[in-house]
């Protein structure tokens, strides 16, 4: 039985660039790299020294707060190189690969009569557990606490996003043995949702309660999901998963090999034929970028999509968890007078002499200048209608910046993850950094309040 | 030209005189700043061309302004015209050569003061400058008399932009309407001057006690000495009438204020309220009127029998209430508090225009105060939201941990 979500509240940033719905496999990339940042607030324990070997699917490091929480590789090869930063804090693993992949092969625990504490301890030693994601706090799930329900989006509405749909297509089985699994972890329900008339795999998976949503962006962020199915309480927890990840899950609960193959969409209008690759976590993204071709030499590329993925370059790796890498123009100039002219070539959730509300269809080529500079929050009610939580954003934020706790319990900040506020922080007239305020924020309240 | 001013950007950077320099350059060019944290797009509009959308909506009532202060000025000297044509007798050279050389001064005061101190503090605290006053500064000019002296002006604005404004940390953080403030200051530093029936027209202070004197009474004013007015609706509605500069024509503030709706700048549900809460306060006099409770003699007796709606037509409401009550910074800040915020300027602003004794007027009054209160009608409004998540917070499914007894001690003592 499915139930329908409507979002109405929210803005679609069409871009032109969207990935071609076909599968091209990537270049064998010769160095894969975990970058550290990825794992938000974990703290590396190197379980190998540099110049060692390992295979594909062995633990490189451990979390220091939690012995038993792995952290595999994805390939198989030799460590070459620990990069370290300020105060020796480890940056990135970079792993020169073996022409022969070699896989750990685990035992598989049996998904029908295993227990939950059996899966859990099974997850955390093969390196699936990182997949598994905590609100509050938006990081790596604490492995002692239970959540009381899952949620997973397979819903695709982020602009030039993998669209969920395609990248699922044939994976039922792991899809049913990560279900099968993660649904031991809780004593709740596991919600998924997806397009309200989508084709998805998820439609006859057993064990969910799925949903179907409509509306603009940000209705397929499971943050947005969480708050109209069953939001996040103080004290309560929540888990959320990608459903690209949960197909790894899958294929590691089913066969016991940490698979880090999967399927990314390259995207974006510096690209010349953009599409989706086949690759692994770690691997070089010039493994493909040049595959495509680009337009201009000098570009912003980001691992992710426009709105919250990270800076990278086309030197940079594939992030743990993106499954998008989009290249757009770097906007690194002046414009005459750009603050009063009639904009027609940008997108804006205003009418001041801008135009985008005239073609909401329009693709828009949107390059990362910030088109003005940083201010104080002015304009109020301009959040309100692209923000579809039970929250008032801009209260939250300013909550977050003067760090009143009490506050920014009250108001909500359980319930988000900073990925939330990139549509607020994508319209703001004070060019205000949502993203990060909101991070702050948790990372406040987390070591104030544990 | 752009290569030249980047290069001056480079040279100043660090230095104290930067924020001047960028603030002069951003008016030129939109900088080539690019995305650091967070999304890597942004929206087209940013604090200028917010301010600019309601600098434009302001441009009608400026330019009808002028030529209505030499319209003004005219009639008072040779009678107002019988049978009027907006050609002849209000859109021409010489009401508009009046306008100009009595309202410019008032403008070029008003950004020069406002925008120096604005520098100077950007400067001194080496922060940017911020766009705030762009439209402060706009609006002063158009809700002062015509005869304001420029010395009073510039020490009122001076007085408005600090106190009301850079004390508070400047634009975004202030708690009182800064372009208010300043009306504020001038009306109760300088009483006599800012009231009475001289200085509505041009040149009828100095020409008062000479055999050429003139004058020239707003609608409110004559009411509030219980005599008659002369002006027809239709001169109120489309502002032939004495008043502030910008004040007068409420055709014109009405396209505005549909102007600044539609392009999403100012929040409708302000103006629909406080419209809703003048319409309120008025019907609440004259039934008090019709009822019979208020003896003819009274002196609120005029002001309380004026029909209810013609409220809006007369006196800084209209314009009060669109260009002022809806600044975003000093208003509610919620959309449910804006409703409350909006109804109560309304309701206040006739209630102090009947009651107030030595000045017929009440909307800076209103607004000023219902700045003061807006903090604390989102309060109520947060409040609303905080108790609902307490609710569901009593419902929650919390799972002791696995391990840790502090933890599980922790949660018994809270």
């Amino acid at each position: 039985m499915s139930k329908d979500i409507r979002i109405r509240k929210g803005l679609n940033i069409n871009l032109v660039g969207a990935a071609e719905q076909t599968i091209a496999k990537a270049v064998t990339s010769n160095v894969y790299a975990l970058n550290l940042d990825d794992f938000h607030g974990i703290t590396p324990k190197m379980l190998i020294k540099q110049g060692e070997d390992i295979k594909a699917g062995e633990p490189l490091f451990y979390n220091k707060n939690n012995e038993e929480m792995h952290f595999v590789s994805p390939v198989s090869g030799e460590l070459v190189e620990i990069v370290r930063g300020a105060r020796r804090k480890i940056l990135t693993l970079k792993i020169l690969a073996d022409k022969e992949q070699a896989y750990v092969i685990n035992k598989v625990p049996d998904l029908d009569t295993a227990d939950g504490e059996a899966i859990k301890s099974y997850l955390l030693q093969c390196g699936g557990w990182p997949f598994i994601k905590q609100r509050p706090y938006d990081m790596i799930a604490d492995p002692n606490v239970t959540p009381k329900a899952i949620f997973i989006s397979a819903y695709t509405t982020a602009p030039l996003a993998a669209d969920a749909d395609f990248v699922l297509k044939d994976k039922e089985q792991e899809i049913q043995a990560a279900i099968m699994g993660l649904g031991k972890l809780t004593p709740g329900k596991i919600h998924v949702s997806i397009g309200k008339s989508s084709r998805s795999p998820f439609n006859d998976i057993k064990g969910i309660e799925l949903h179907k949503v409509s509306g603009p962006h940000p209705a397929g962020l499971v943050g947005t999901q969480i708050n109209k199915i069953d939001p996040v309480n103080k004290g309560e927890t929540v888990w959320t998963i990608s459903p690209q990840d949960l197909v790894m899950l899958g294929e590691l609960l089913l066969t016991g090999k940490f698979n880090a193959e999967r399927i990314v969409a390259l995207a974006g209008s510096v690209i010349k034929a953009p599409k989706y690759y086949t690759t692994k976590i770690g691997a070089e993204i010039s493994t493909f970028l040049y595959a495509s071709g680009v337009n201009e030499d000098r570009f912003r590329l980001i691992n992710g999509d426009v709105l919250t993925g990270s800076k990278t370059n086309t030197e940079g790796y594939l992030g743990f968890y993106n499954n998008t890498v989009t290249a757009i123009p770097e906007g690194d100039d002046y414009e005459f007078f750009g603050w009063n002219k009639p904009v027609f070539d940008k997108i804006s959730s205003t009418r001041a002499l801008t135009f985008s509300w005239l073609q909401p269809k329009k693709k828009y080529d949107l390059d990362t200048n910030t088109n003005g500079e940083h201010r104080a929050f002015v304009l109020t009610g301009r959040y309100e209608e692209v923000f579809p939580l039970d929250i008032y954003p801009l209260q939250l934020l300013k909550a977050c910046m003067v760090k009143d706790l009490d506050e920014m319990e009250q108001l909500g900040l359980y319930e988000v993850a900073p990925e939330d506020f990139s549509l607020t922080e994508f319209i703001c007239i004070s060019k205000q950094p949502h993203q990060q305020i909101i991070r702050e924020g948790l990372d406040l309240l987390q070591k104030e309040l544990g | 030209m752009k290569d030249k001013l980047h290069q001056l950007k480079l040279k100043y950077q660090g230095k104290k005189m930067a924020p001047a320099f960028n603030a002069l350059h951003t008016f030129l060019y939109t900088p080539n700043e690019t995305t650091h944290s967070g999304s890597h797009v942004r929206a087209a509009d940013d604090l200028k061309r917010t301010m600019n959308t309601v600098i434009l909506a302001l441009v009608p009532c400026l330019l009808f302004g002028m030529f209505n202060t030499g319209y003004q000025h005219f009639s008072a000297i040779n009678g107002f015209p019988e049978n009027f044509s907006l050609m002849e007798h209000f859109l021409t050279w010489d009401n508009l050569w009046v306008g100009l050389v009595t309202v410019l001064p008032l403008v070029i005061v008003s950004y020069g003061v406002g925008l120096a101190i604005e520098f100077l503090f950007a400067v001194n605290k080496g922060h940017e400058v911020e766009e705030g006053y762009l439209v402060t500064g706009m609006l002063v000019p158009l809700i002062v008399p015509v005869d304001t002296p420029l010395w009073m002006l510039a020490i009122a604005v001076a007085f408005g932009v600090v106190i009301g404004k850079e004390v508070f940390g400047g634009t975004g953080m202030n708690i009182l309407n800064p372009a208010l403030t300043i009306r504020a200051f001038l009306f109760f530093a300088y009483p006599t001057w800012m009231s009475g029936d001289k200085v509505w027209v041009h040149e009828a202070v100095e020409r008062a006690g000479t055999a050429d004197a003139i004058s020239g009474e707003t609608v409110l004013g004559s009411l509030a000495q219980g005599s008659d007015y002369s002006y027809s609706l239709a001169d109120m509605f489309y502002g032939f009438i004495p008043g502030s500069i910008g004040e007068t024509s409420t055709l014109l503030i009405l396209l505005g204020g549909l102007f600044l709706v539609f392009t999403k700048i100012a929040s409708w549900r302000i103006m629909v309220s406080a419209v809703v809460g003048a319409l309120v306060m008025g019907l609440i006099f004259n039934g008090v009127v019709n009822a019979g409770w208020l003896p003819e003699y009274s002196k609120f007796y005029t002001l309380m029998s004026f029909p209810y709606w013609q409220h809006l037509l007369v006196g800084g409401l209209a314009f009060g209430i669109v260009f002022m009550a809806t600044d975003p910074v000093t208003g509610s800040q919620t959309n449910k508090g804006k409703w409350y915020y909006g109804f109560f300027i309304g309701f206040l602003s006739v209630m102090i225009r009947v009651f107030n004794p030595g000045y017929p007027e009440g909307v800076f009054l209103a607004i000023l105060l219902m700045n003061v209160f807006a903090p604390t009608i989102d309060h109520y409004v947060l409040k609303g939201n905080i108790k609902k998540r307490l609710k569901r917070f009593k419902t929650a499914t919390i799972y002791p941990k696995a391990s840790d007894e502090v933890d599980t001690l922790k949660t018994e003592t809270a």
